[in-house]
């Protein structure tokens, strides 16, 4: 058992310390009826070639994004990483920390937690960002959550181009919270189906760009609106690497910017652990979830960072605390800062010039396969629709070896747009990827 | 001036009481970083929790000792918490309320049976 | 003889004291004086090279940014700032590191290999499930260990960490109490002595919370549980083994009379380590129970995350589980991911896709590495390291519980610095000098000025005997008041101590230019 160090001698031993017949006394406490005696019914432990060996198998029996033409985005993107940033996160200083509460052995942690607030607050032209959520789904419901302590009202308005599955999570645990969620109705151009639902009870209403259809929305007149309303803006974004080409949620009058990280720096990893921004005005600064890293100074005046503002957070609030959480992303916000910090400001405009470049060329392909596009004006993502049903499609365009993004069914199978389908193109995508799609498509057509 | 087991203080003059935290409340708390004053034009009743003190290391709810109307809140804490450290019991003060039954004042504890109270704590 | 007498001095010379020395540009030896990234200069630099990209984005005419003004670094520089601040950081790889319920233990590097394989790594949440069948398959095996180990009949895979999982298992009872009319149900019962989350959690699901009482030895009171069970009371939640370090004895009674009166047991599973593999919370009566990988199964901490909070759930509350999970059907693995059919009760969705795979996959390789009979050691050898500091620190410092055993952590008070003028963190503060991270300080609340000292299992005798001689060491000197090591501690550290009251006075949360801040 190679991480076990003790030996039968030592554990001898130390029982012996403690004055312990045998382990069995150190369990005393635990009633005899919950006692297990023998071991339960599982297989025994493993060498690491085994156990390597166990999952190279598993993990064979998956198609890789990177294996073939890939097309699907909604809300998880394919980009390329540097190598860099995965060899820095797995220094041990930085892996096998925790949280930094004790700041003079920390400065590593906590210094990276400041360059990635600041790095969030610049993409998302806010003021104040935190030290990282769970996921972008999440942070979308801690925002409304948020948005009922300020507003102290408890309407939410969610626009119908949010992402369903963000819809969703905001609808569990915003309304576990009492408050009451508005979903419109799915639509590719959302804005004055929103506008219209503001009235005197919403705390906020929340839009995201680009949207689920992978429309760019100038969100400014809902800012407006929200405003004169006495309502937030929570902007939403699912792709991070748009805010190298697009406008900044905070300069169109988010009060509050949302993001998933995951396309900086982070893998796709089936679904997790990913990386939530969340950003906001200076003035609501106090009503933040999540951890927050403040610069300071040490006893002889050296400028140094801690964990600040603590006391909206559960380990000191209990039950009157802004939020539950207490874990973040840690890990994967030191990703996304060292790649943030290897593109530059010009490196990551230049990355998202060539994802809205591929994703011209995919729109091009798919229109030339004859297909309607759907969305006017796009990032890297498109709506497509489709002669019968989209999923159905996919499932057919697999056997070319193909994987043709994803079915809007497969995120709300009740919006009844099973002939709509979500493309996405990154740097990644090539264009025989491209070439491979429309020629399927076109011999599916004819 | 009169005193609260919550160690709150209040002062009356004429029908507007002014509301701070004890110098003891100041000392345990260690230092204030923050202070949410009321809103001015909310109705309290005594014994609502009205006001949050914020030191590095906790979050304490102010409760109001007396019933009415907020009139003012202290806007030097927001930019200067620490009076609440220096000043607790005059520059330090949190909000004065308009008060609607001043006969809740005469109920609190004066500062001797203030000072016997916290000698039992 | 020919005399040879030039070459390098080959002894130390000068004055060996160096107290107060001081380097002239700042840095101490290898520990560089690192700056910002936005203090580099790096305002047009990029440490990638792209190809061109066409600079026509006309179709988004009126939609584009103007500027954005972040920092780059080349390669080299980026490697060499992000290795420099790594040095600053304390971490489980370079010494015991004793914090009490965080469960800080080895990080095997296998579960790092196995996370990055591209059938896991590289996979899209969205992707075709035929085209994800490993990744459902480990779910799947990953599933059946948690159930086994724990003895209850289902999990819900999804939550993200401890806190998010509390919430999925609060919600799960909520959404039982509802469909059986019980929806008035709204208290929490929790011990004082909880986690903040476990309060945080309930009031967030909109329950109000009422603390339950502790006995003399740091157990739960069960008379006054009793007194508060009641029809108003949707559940308890209690950690066990609590964080006092011990077992609640009367956890079955606590169980049944939770059950009597109509709610449910909620465990936080914070401190599953001390049992794993020898008891399972589902014979102790546990109606949901969250598991932190990052805690009992070693997935690494990664300075503050990301975790992973898989909650195992009773045969009462499953059919409230959210969506999505994995079904075996004929023509492979599926994912639910709609209340609809089998998941009409799912009481909603927790995050966006399928939980934190990436700590599923290296949760499953540690599991398969100890297998039944290493995860049954591993809780042994964790309650006796905690019980062998236990015995060693006894005669120095204060056990907070001195009968009896304690589990897989040993909780002491202050008491024994009482009259030195030195305080919990001073002592914490001293451990950093001596090369050991604090243990857990003034939690749990219970304790007056507790420390919580949690070593795990994998650490070897000899690292235990060298933190127990460095702790005997400082308590030695403590008594001998010794205050400016204490209370100017820690002198060794890469900064001293630091000024957190001005941090939160002043917040200065995001770096600003010179000219901004005038």
């Amino acid at each position: 058992m190679r991480y076990l160090p003790l030996t039968p001698d030592d554990r001898a031993e130390m029982l012996g310390v403690i004055g312990a017949p045998d382990i069995d006394a150190l369990f005393a406490d635990v009633p005899a009826a919950a006692r297990k005696a023998d071991l339960f019914d599982l297989p025994l432990h493993a060498g690491e070639l085994e156990v390597e060996r166990e999952l190279a198998q598993l993990s064979a029996m998956s198609r890789p994004a990177g294996a073939g033409p890939f097309f699907c985005g909604a809300g998880a993107y394919k980009h390329h990483v540097p190598a860099t940033v995965d060899h820095v996160i797995q220094r041990s200083e930085f892996l096998t920390s925790y949280t930094p509460y004790q700041p003079e052995i920390a400065q590593g942690t906590l210094q990276v937690l400041f360059e990635f607030q600041t790095q969030v607050a610049a993409l998302t032209g806010l003021d104040v960002a935190n030290a990282s959520m769970y996921d972008g789904s999440t942070a979308c419901a801690e925002a409304v959550m948020m948005a009922q302590r300020v507003t102290r009202r408890e309407k939410a308005i969610l626009s119908g181009g949010l992402h369903p599955h963000y819809a969703a999570t905001t609808q569990t645990i915003a309304h576990a919270e009492g408050m009451e969620i508005v979903r419109q109705k799915a639509a590719i151009d959302a804005e004055a189906a929103v506008i219209d639902a503001i009235d005197a009870e919403t705390a906020c209403v929340v839009v995201q760009t680009p949207n689920v259809f992978g429309v760019v929305t100038d969100v400014t007149r809902i800012a407006e609106a929200a405003h004169a309303a006495g309502a937030l803006l929570i902007v939403v974004t699912t792709e991070a690497v748009s805010f190298g080409l697009l406008k900044s949620p905070g300069e169109m009058g988010a009060d509050i910017a949302v993001a998933e990280g995951q396309s900086i720096g982070n893998a796709l990893n089936y679904g997790g652990p990913y990386v939530g921004l969340f950003a906001v005005r200076e003035k609501l600064v106090r009503n933040m979830p999540g951890r927050l890293c403040g610069e300071t100074v040490d006893a002889e005046g050296r400028r140094g960072y801690v964990l600040t503002l603590s006391t909206r957070e559960q380990h000191i609030r209990r039950e009157k605390a802004t939020s539950n959480i207490c874990t973040n992303s840690g890990l994967c916000a030191l990703a996304f800062t060292i790649h943030m910090t290897l593109l530059g400001g010009t490196g990551l405009q230049q990355l998202a010039r060539i994802n809205h470049a591929r994703a011209r060329e995919l729109k091009a392909a798919v229109e030339a396969a004859g297909l309607e596009v759907l969305t006017p004006r796009f990032f890297n993502e498109i709506a497509v629709r489709v002669k019968g049903s989209a999923a159905q499609l996919v499932d057919d365009l697999l056997a070319d070896g193909i994987v043709a993004g994803v079915p809007y069914s497969r995120l709300d199978p009740h919006a009844g747009l099973g002939d709509v389908l979500l493309l996405c193109a990154t740097e990644t995508t090539t264009s025989e990827d491209i070439a491979a799609l429309k020629s399927a498509l076109t011999r599916k057509a004819a | 001036m009169r005193f609260t087991k919550d160690h709150e203080w209040v002062v009356l003059e004429g029908d507007v009481a002014t509301i701070g935290i004890t110098a003891h409340a100041a000392e345990q708390l260690g230092d204030v970083v923050f202070v949410e004053t009321p809103e001015v034009g909310k109705t309290v009743k005594a014994g609502d929790a009205f006001a949050v003190v914020e030191s590095v290391k906790a979050a304490s709810d102010v409760y109001a000792p007396i019933s009415g109307e907020v009139v003012e809140g202290n806007t030097i804490l927001g930019d200067a918490p620490e009076t609440v450290n220096a000043d607790p019991e005059n520059g330090g003060w949190f909000a004065k309320v308009k008060v609607s039954d001043p006969s809740q004042y005469d109920a609190l504890m004066d500062r001797p049976a203030y000072e016997a109270f916290l000698e039992t704590q | 003889m020919t005399m040879q007498n030039i070459g390098r001095p080959t002894r130390p010379e000068g004055d060996a004291a160096s107290e107060g020395f001081a380097s002239l540009t700042g840095g101490r030896g290898l520990l560089q004086d690192e700056p910002l990234i936005f203090e580099l200069g790096g305002w047009t630099k990029t440490g990638v090279d792209l190809p061109a990209a066409s600079e026509d984005a006309s179709d988004l005419a009126g939609l584009t940014r103007a500027s954005l003004d972040l920092p780059g670094l080349s390669e080299p520089e980026a490697m060499r700032h992000y290795v420099r601040l790594s040095q600053k950081n304390h971490a489980i790889d370079l010494a015991l590191y004793p914090l009490g319920s965080c469960t800080m233990k080895h990080n095997p590097r296998l579960n790092e290999k196995a996370a990055r394989m591209a059938g896991f790594a590289d996979l899209h949440p969205l992707a075709p499930v035929a085209t994800a069948q490993g990744a459902l398959e480990l779910m799947d095996r990953l599933a059946h260990w948690l159930k086994t180990l724990t003895g209850m009949p289902a999990v819900a895979l999804t939550p993200k960490a401890g806190a998010h999982g509390e919430l999925c298992g609060l919600l799960c009872i909520r959404a039982a109490h509802e469909a059986a009319g019980q929806g008035h149900r709204r208290t929490v019962l929790v011990p004082t002595s909880a986690h903040g989350t476990n309060p945080a959690t309930a009031a967030f699901v909109g329950y109000s919370v009422q603390e339950i009482a502790q006995t003399d030895d740091g157990r739960v009171d069960l008379a006054d549980l009793e007194s508060k069970l009641g029809p108003d009371v949707a559940a308890i939640m209690v950690t066990n083994p609590n964080t006092c370090g011990l077992f609640e004895r009367e956890v079955i009674e606590i169980g049944r009379l939770t059950h009597a009166a109509g709610a449910y047991f909620y465990c936080d599973g914070a401190n599953f380590n001390a049992i794993v593999g020898r008891v399972r919370p589902g014979d102790l009566g546990v109606d949901a129970m969250h598991i932190n990988l990052h805690k009992t199964f070693s997935t690494p901490h990664g300075g503050g995350g990301p975790g992973a909070g898989p909650v195992v759930l009773s045969e009462a509350l499953a059919p409230f589980a959210p969506a999505p999970w994995v079904v075996s059907g004929p023509d492979g693995l599926h994912l639910v991911e709609e209340a609809v059919d089998e998941a009409a009760r799912a009481f909603g969705r927790m995050s966006a896709f399928q939980g934190q795979m990436g700590m599923f996959v290296r949760a499953y390789a540690y599991m398969r590495s100890h297998g039944a009979d290493g995860l049954r050691q591993v809780a042994e050898d964790a309650v006796l390291n905690a019980n062998y500091i236990k015995a060693r620190l006894s005669d120095v410092m204060t056990p907070a519980f001195p009968d009896g055993p304690c589990m897989h952590e040993a909780l002491f008070d202050d008491a024994w610095l009482e009259g030195t003028g030195i305080t919990t963190l001073d002592f914490a503060k001293a451990m950093i000098d001596e090369g050991f991270h604090p243990m857990t300080m003034y939690f749990p609340l219970v304790v007056h000025g507790a420390m919580l000292i949690e070593p795990t299992e994998t650490e070897s005798r000899r690292e235990l005997d060298r933190f127990c001689d460095a702790l005997r060491a400082l308590a030695a000197t403590a008594k001998l008041g010794d205050l400016e090591r204490f209370k100017g501690a820690p002198h060794l550290a890469p900064l001293r101590r630091l000024d957190e009251t001005l941090a939160a006075r002043k917040p200065k949360l995001t770096w600003k230019p010179e000219a901004e801040l005038a």
